[in-house]
């Protein structure tokens, strides 16, 4: 097959569009700026005042002295808000012309077409474009940004908003928390299954603008939902930071599922609380794919709170160059015959470095609760490290723990045998690679698995030698 | 001629400082069946894992080509491209692709981007081989190798044989570890391939596969050469007598590798 030579540095999606922003914050955080978002949203007093109370816990907090380098990223030359356009546009037709050109680029409208029930894409800090079809609306479920369900569904957002991470949780949520902007809330009635995913798109397009998405997600009793979000980010000289806070609960006997790829620049800090509660019989399950950042600390974790939950994070990260990966899950079993899955798959090389991080904790009424941790590391050079750093937690003598670490390479016998085959080594090598993170593409939807494997594919590309 | 032609002249190669093969001789054309017998440590894998390019192989002297090209400047990739299969003693496994994913790629990287097979004409082939080799339809949707038993993978092996349709072939003891109704199935596989366009070099050391596949000649192996061939009665002969004629008749007392001769 006639192959081209891999083009190698230049980052793909690294195109970017002229400005269009009409409304932006100073750079740096102070009172003044949490102020001013808050007033800008005209949101209510009560969330201006939880805004500020995190303020002063984001500057009390110490910055974590573990995990992954913190030392070059300054709060002071971050812009905390960029209001893209003047409202959320619900027609595609009313988006402006040059978000649309980036949305093109990323494949947003054929993928709408085929796929999405309802699209809500966050471009920059706000959710410019939103659409959900009309049966969706008919079955009660609200799918919206969160800025707008804060405005529009007050008592419900405020009923779970900051109830399963509270703005003291972590320096990042506490930071989220004071700026926080964007991000989905979706909310599915008792005994509604939603059976299309929801999707997001979220990209980060102002140099040396924060991203603070607050997504929360409520499936009531009996419910099923997926929601799916994908991010890319464009290159930029100056870091980036990106710090969400997902909040998800899943009462009695629902389910619901987060798909995530992440795929950004690699100067981009990506510190991210994800955790759901799950109560009596429902399940959670977190998908994650980690691709690109400069430093990524991202654990997702399900808090099994009703007897019979579920949890699973099924996770791949990968770290090439001067990228750190240090990610995992949490599992807090604190109900009888509660179950977890984590399946965590990374991918080293070009001397980056990957690193599981996970808690299992089991609470003394977790009777007959179960857990099977299984990590595997493919490290593609001498140059790339790997660590794994599983801590558990047992209250209770009856449970059962699985935990199974494997470190691989891609040796020079399957190498061997497949270009022997008449696949080059590159192509050998992506076949390996494909195949070991094969159990993560096969759970996503179809057009992120081919998306997904196009940003390995080109990830992977000029890796050999 | 019809076919291709692998020479393989005077080569030496070493693993690991030792040298293995001390200056093996041989021709294979097109139409031809060839079988390289010899008792175990003689170096015959080492022979099929060189001329294909196993990158432990280290080779000091000699030449290999394959219709006139020079078969140990080219990478492992381009020599099967060129033509050059080798069916192995211990497949590798590979977690996450499938059996028919690889088996299309491999098809596909002989070919040119835009004259990619039609998948509906290689299921079609597919299907027919492994009828053929008695598998489980099952098999292409299982990972490559992954679970495998042992005659699961030789079958594997020729499937792979059948659908890349190679000039030239090596199977290195592609009969170990197979029962007798496998060994009659994998025979039957390589017999189909018989034609005057495909050139084939087995190695074993148990004459039962010639059984099966007649071969025009027969090499013996010992000490890291071929230091007998003859045609299919040598095999015949080995298989009532052993080696030990042999070995007094060259003054050889041990075959294995690292002995004077």
């Amino acid at each position: 097959m006639a192959k081209k030579a891999p083009e190698v540095g230049e980052y793909q999606y690294g195109f970017h569009e002229r400005d269009v922003s009409i409304f932006r914050t100073q750079k740096g955080l102070t009172k003044e700026v949490v102020k001013q978002i808050s007033d800008y949203k005209e949101e209510p007093k009560w969330m201006l005042d939880f805004r500020l109370k995190a303020l002063e816990q984001f500057y009390k907090m110490p910055m974590p002295q573990w995990g992954g380098d913190l030392s070059e990223l300054h709060f002071d030359e971050i812009t905390y808000y960029v209001k893209p356009s003047e409202r959320s546009e619900r027609s595609w037709d009313e988006v402006p012309e040059e978000i649309k050109n980036t949305f093109d680029r990323l494949g947003i409208p054929e993928a709408e077409q085929k796929y999405l029930s309802g699209v809500s894409a966050q471009y920059e800090s706000e959710v410019v474009y939103h659409n959900m079809e009309k049966d969706l609306e008919d079955l009660g479920v609200i799918f919206k940004d969160t800025d707008s369900a804060l405005k529009e569904n007050e008592d419900i957002f405020r009923e779970y908003f900051a109830k399963v991470i509270p703005a003291s949780d972590n320096k990042f949520s506490a930071l989220n928390s004071a700026v926080w902007s964007g991000g989905s809330f979706i909310y599915v009635p008792k005994d509604t299954k939603v059976a299309t995913p929801l999707q997001a798109y979220f990209r980060i397009n102002s140099e040396n603008m924060g991203q603070f998405e607050r997504t929360l997600i409520i499936a009531d009793e009996g419910s099923s939902v997926h929601y799916v979000e994908g991010c890319t980010a464009p290159t930029y000289s100056s870091s980036s930071l990106h710090s969400a806070v997902v909040e998800i609960f899943v009462k009695k006997n629902a389910y619901c599922r987060y798909t995530t790829i992440q795929n950004w620049a690699n100067n981009v800090y990506n510190l991210v609380t994800k955790r759901a509660v799950a109560d009596e019989n429902a399940t959670m399950e977190w998908v994650d794919g980690n691709l690109g950042s400069k430093l990524t600390m991202k654990y997702p974790a399900v808090i099994l709170k009703g007897e019979g939950a579920r949890g699973m994070t099924l996770s791949i990260a990968l770290a090439g160059k001067g990228q750190h990966q240090d990610a995992g899950a949490k599992m807090h079993h604190l109900a009888p015959n509660t179950s977890s899955t984590i399946v965590s798959k990374s991918i080293s090389k070009h001397g980056g470095k990957v690193t599981y991080r996970g808690i299992v904790q089991f609470g003394r009424k977790a009777e007959g609760a179960r857990s099977n941790i299984e990590c595997d590391t493919l490290i593609m050079d001498n140059k790339s490290t790997s660590d794994t750093i599983p801590y558990n937690e047992i209250m209770n003598e009856n449970i059962s723990l699985e935990h199974e670490a494997k470190v691989s390479k891609v040796s020079e016998e399957q190498l061997f045998y497949l270009m022997s085959r008449g696949l080059s080594e590159e192509e050998a090598t992506e076949m390996i690679v494909m195949g070991f993170i094969e159990p993560f593409t096969k759970e996503l939807p179809m057009e992120y698995a081919v998306e997904m494997n196009r940003l390995i594919k080109f990830e992977m590309e000029g890796s050999i030698g | 001629m019809a076919g291709s032609t692998l020479e393989i002249k005077d080569l030496h190669v070493e693993i690991e400082g030792q040298e293995i093969l001390k200056g093996v001789n041989l021709t294979v054309n097109g139409g031809e069946f060839h079988a390289v017998m010899g008792p175990n440590g003689t170096g015959k894998s080492t022979l099929a894992s060189a001329v294909m390019g196993h990158p432990k192989y280290e080779v000091t002297q000699g030449q290999v080509f394959l219709d006139g090209e020079n078969v140990l400047e080219m990478e492992v990739d381009e020599r099967a491209q060129a033509g050059l299969f080798l069916a192995m003693q211990y497949p590798s496994e590979i977690s996450g692709v499938t059996n028919s994913d690889f088996l299309r790629s491999s098809i596909n990287a002989r070919r040119e981007e835009g004259d990619e097979i039609s998948l509906m004409k290689f299921i079609k082939e597919m299907d027919e081989a492994m009828d053929t080799l008695d598998m489980d339809k099952n098999m292409a949707q299982r990972y490559l190798n992954e679970g495998f038993s042992g005659g699961e993978k030789k079958r594997n092996e020729i499937l792979q044989l059948m659908m890349i349709k190679p000039a030239i072939a090596i199977l290195d003891e592609i009969d170990s570890g197979l029962d007798i109704d496998a060994l009659k199935v994998v025979a039957k596989g390589i017999n189909e391939m018989r034609n005057e366009n495909f050139g084939c070099l087995t190695i074993t050391h148990y004459q039962r596969l010639l059984n099966y596949i007649t071969p025009d000649k027969v090499h013996v192996m010992m000490q890291g050469r071929v230091v007998k061939t003859g045609g299919p009665e040598l095999a015949q002969r080995l298989e009532a007598e052993g080696y030990d004629w042999i070995k007094q008749e060259l003054g050889i007392e041990d075959e294995t590798i690292g002995q004077k001769a």
